[in-house]
């Protein structure tokens, strides 16, 4: 029955639900209407379940976790901020942020299912069958997904900054949630994210220190990330960076680890022959 | 059409009676309980209930005739010691789907002054449960007044009648929601002992905000106004150096001049650099400068501001009457349909203007 569709199939199918979800929550802003949140809810879930499916079989074709290639490692991240979305989403209590998530996650699936070069060849076995290398990469992209809910979240306050400083508080700013409780859910991702990401290099750094990785730029890329997180966070912490400014920088910082996902996966292209997989039709 | 009885409404309200009137009008609980006895004795009227707010006295009822009707108008003349001439230009009264169609539409805060304002819903609610609470309903109300709250709830969800504050006090509250998202924890800070600030300040006790602080030029004015709001009262020179205890400040003095600068709200800011500072300057000439608002995390409304936003809110709201006149219309017309038998002898559609009603509700 599943095989019925390839898992890119699917993963079509479930950015058409993403798709779906900012079409709603467009239609509504638009209308200067609040979004049905059941709908919203449920429409990101079904989007969920399908990417979920379709990755799931895409892992058990390439028998570990889909991270070997650009595609998979953009459509993982999606799916670990939808996963944060379903999960503790619904305790934020802030309206909004069902479409907010469906619209980045509509981005994020589509814009990598509509290039087709980076799925056009995967490495095959990268992780070299090592259980605690594909634990280190699947917390760090799961870290990637919380940030990727920071960003949003962050972009809300932006919005909600503006809306109260130029006093157009009517239309679809009246759905945002509060300065206050943006801010507090900003700072509990920042810490979750960071927290991730924290034990994602731990473990990783474990296996590097028995066998020098080979992808050097990866690893710096990964703790320049945590690094510019962590340093966000400190200062966060001690009331140096605040209100709209944190925010920027927690949406910079994610356009900054999205690009450094190309490099970390750029450092394994060269891969021997026997390695890639070609993946195309 | 004449009214013969059935179901109808009698009463006057502020599109018919001046405030001087209505203050004559107004029942408090002695007034009712001594109109329930004497029309308790009335024959003919079946079912009745009475809303009295600051801007309507109403019954609502069952009669079955258009004589127990007229008993009933003379019982609260008589009551109220109020001529009868002055009184009979200021009542309206309405029966069958008329009747029907001014209760949910009252109930709904079309007929309110402040358009689409949410508290006549809880008078309404107030008055049924009174007249239950004296066994003064019956089948015929009991199932009016539960369609009236379904309605009214109906035209709040389904339209914006409801949405945004038309009050200069509401507005400023709605706006700290939207900073500090509930109000329980926020601080809250009132410079000046005037009207508009202690109308300001209610405002914000009557959506949560417990911490409240008042500071006057006069001493003996903040600790009295504290006194009647359960506040504590603070020396007025006192409060610019301790402005970072707080989270919402309400300035309302009437100072010549700035109370407070950007270099002191700049200095408060950086002992609490992470919780927004929220000013609402009600006072005029204006007490915070302008140039506070370009601190980070400050936010600065004046009176002007306050004012447009309660005016977009009360065109937004005039735009959406339409839209619910005709659900309540809707409603009226179904609900008219079923009840209308049980009513006996009310003739649909039946109303009757007093010489001098002047105007109808909108």
């Amino acid at each position: 029955m599943l095989s019925v569709l390839t898992d890119r199939q699917w993963l079509w199918i479930a950015a058409g639900f993403y798709l779906a979800g900012f079409v709603l929550g467009t239609r509504a802003v638009l209308r200067e209407r609040r979004h049905p949140r059941v709908a919203m809810y449920g429409v990101i879930a079904a989007g969920y379940a399908l990417q979920t499916l379709g990755l799931w079989l895409r892992g058990q074709a390439t028998h570990g976790c889909p991270l070997g290639n650009t595609f998979e490692i953009f459509q993982f991240t999606a799916w670990s901020a939808t996963t944060l979305f379903l999960v503790v989403g619904a305790t934020f209590r802030l309206s909004l942020l069902g479409y907010f998530t469906s619209t980045l996650m509509a981005a994020l699936t589509l814009v990598s299912l509509a290039i087709p070069s980076w799925d056009a060849t995967r490495r095959a076995n990268i992780f070299g069958g090592n259980p605690w290398l594909e634990l280190h990469a699947a917390l760090a992209l799961f870290a990637y997904g919380v940030f990727a809910l920071l960003a949003l979240t962050s972009l809300m306050y932006l919005f909600r900054n503006y809306s109260l400083r130029s006093k157009h508080l009517g239309g679809w700013f009246s759905f945002l949630p509060s300065i206050i409780d943006l801010d507090h859910i900003c700072l509990r991702l920042l810490i979750t994210g960071v927290g991730l990401l924290t034990a994602s290099l731990a473990v990783g750094s474990v296996w590097w220190l028995r066998a020098p990785p080979g992808s050097v730029h990866a690893v710096l890329a990964t703790v320049a990330v945590w690094l510019a997180y962590a340093v966000a966070l400190g200062s966060r912490l001690r009331g140096r960076l605040i209100a709209q400014r944190f925010a920027w920088i927690c949406v910079a910082l994610f356009a900054a680890a999205l690009i450094s996902l190309e490099t970390v996966d750029h450092d394994r292209r060269p891969a021997p022959a026997n390695q890639a997989v070609s993946l195309q039709p | 059409m004449s009214i013969t009885g059935g179901f109808f409404h009698l009463g006057a309200s502020h599109h018919t009676a001046p405030l001087a009137l209505r203050e004559k009008l107004a029942l408090t609980p002695e007034k009712t309980a001594a109109l329930g006895a004497r029309i308790g004795a009335l024959s003919g009227l079946r079912e009745w209930a009475v809303l009295s707010t600051c801007n309507r006295v109403e019954f609502y009822g069952v009669a079955e005739s258009s004589a127990a009707i007229d008993c009933l108008r003379a019982e609260f003349c008589a009551l109220l010691e109020c001529p009868s001439a002055e009184l009979n230009a200021a009542i309206r009264q309405t029966s069958g789907l008329d009747a029907l169609r001014h209760l949910l539409g009252v109930a709904s805060g079309l007929d309110s002054q402040m358009l689409g304002e949410t508290e006549i819903f809880g008078q309404v609610k107030e008055a049924y449960a009174q007249a239950q609470h004296r066994g003064t309903t019956g089948p015929v109300l009991n199932r009016i007044f539960q369609k009236t709250f379904q309605t009214a709830k109906l035209v709040r969800t389904h339209t914006a009648i409801t949405e945004g504050q038309v009050s200069v006090a509401n507005v400023a509250v709605d706006l700290a929601l939207k900073i500090f998202g509930e109000l329980r924890a926020a601080r809250v800070l009132l410079l000046g002992a005037g009207e508009i600030g202690e109308k300001t300040a209610r405002a914000f006790q009557s959506r949560g905000a417990e911490a409240l602080t008042v500071a006057s030029r006069r001493l003996e004015r903040a600790m009295e106004l504290a006194q009647a709001l359960a506040a504590s009262a603070l020396p007025f020179e006192h409060a610019p150096g301790r402005l970072a205890e707080f989270d919402i400040v309400v300035c309302a003095t009437a100072a010549p001049g700035v109370v407070l600068a950007p270099e002191a709200v700049a200095a408060t800011m950086r002992r609490r650099p992470a919780r927004p500072l929220f000013f609402i300057d009600l006072a005029l000439p204006r007490d915070v400068d302008p140039a506070v608002a370009g601190l980070p995390n400050v936010f600065l409304y004046n009176l002007d501001d306050l004012a447009k936003i309660a005016e977009e809110n009360r065109t937004a709201r005039a735009a959406e009457v339409a839209r619910a006149q005709a659900l309540v219309a809707e409603r009226a017309g179904a609900l008219w349909r079923r009840m209308e038998p049980l009513c006996g002898g009310a003739p649909a559609g039946g109303t009757r203007w007093t010489e001098a009603a002047r105007h109808p509700a909108g």
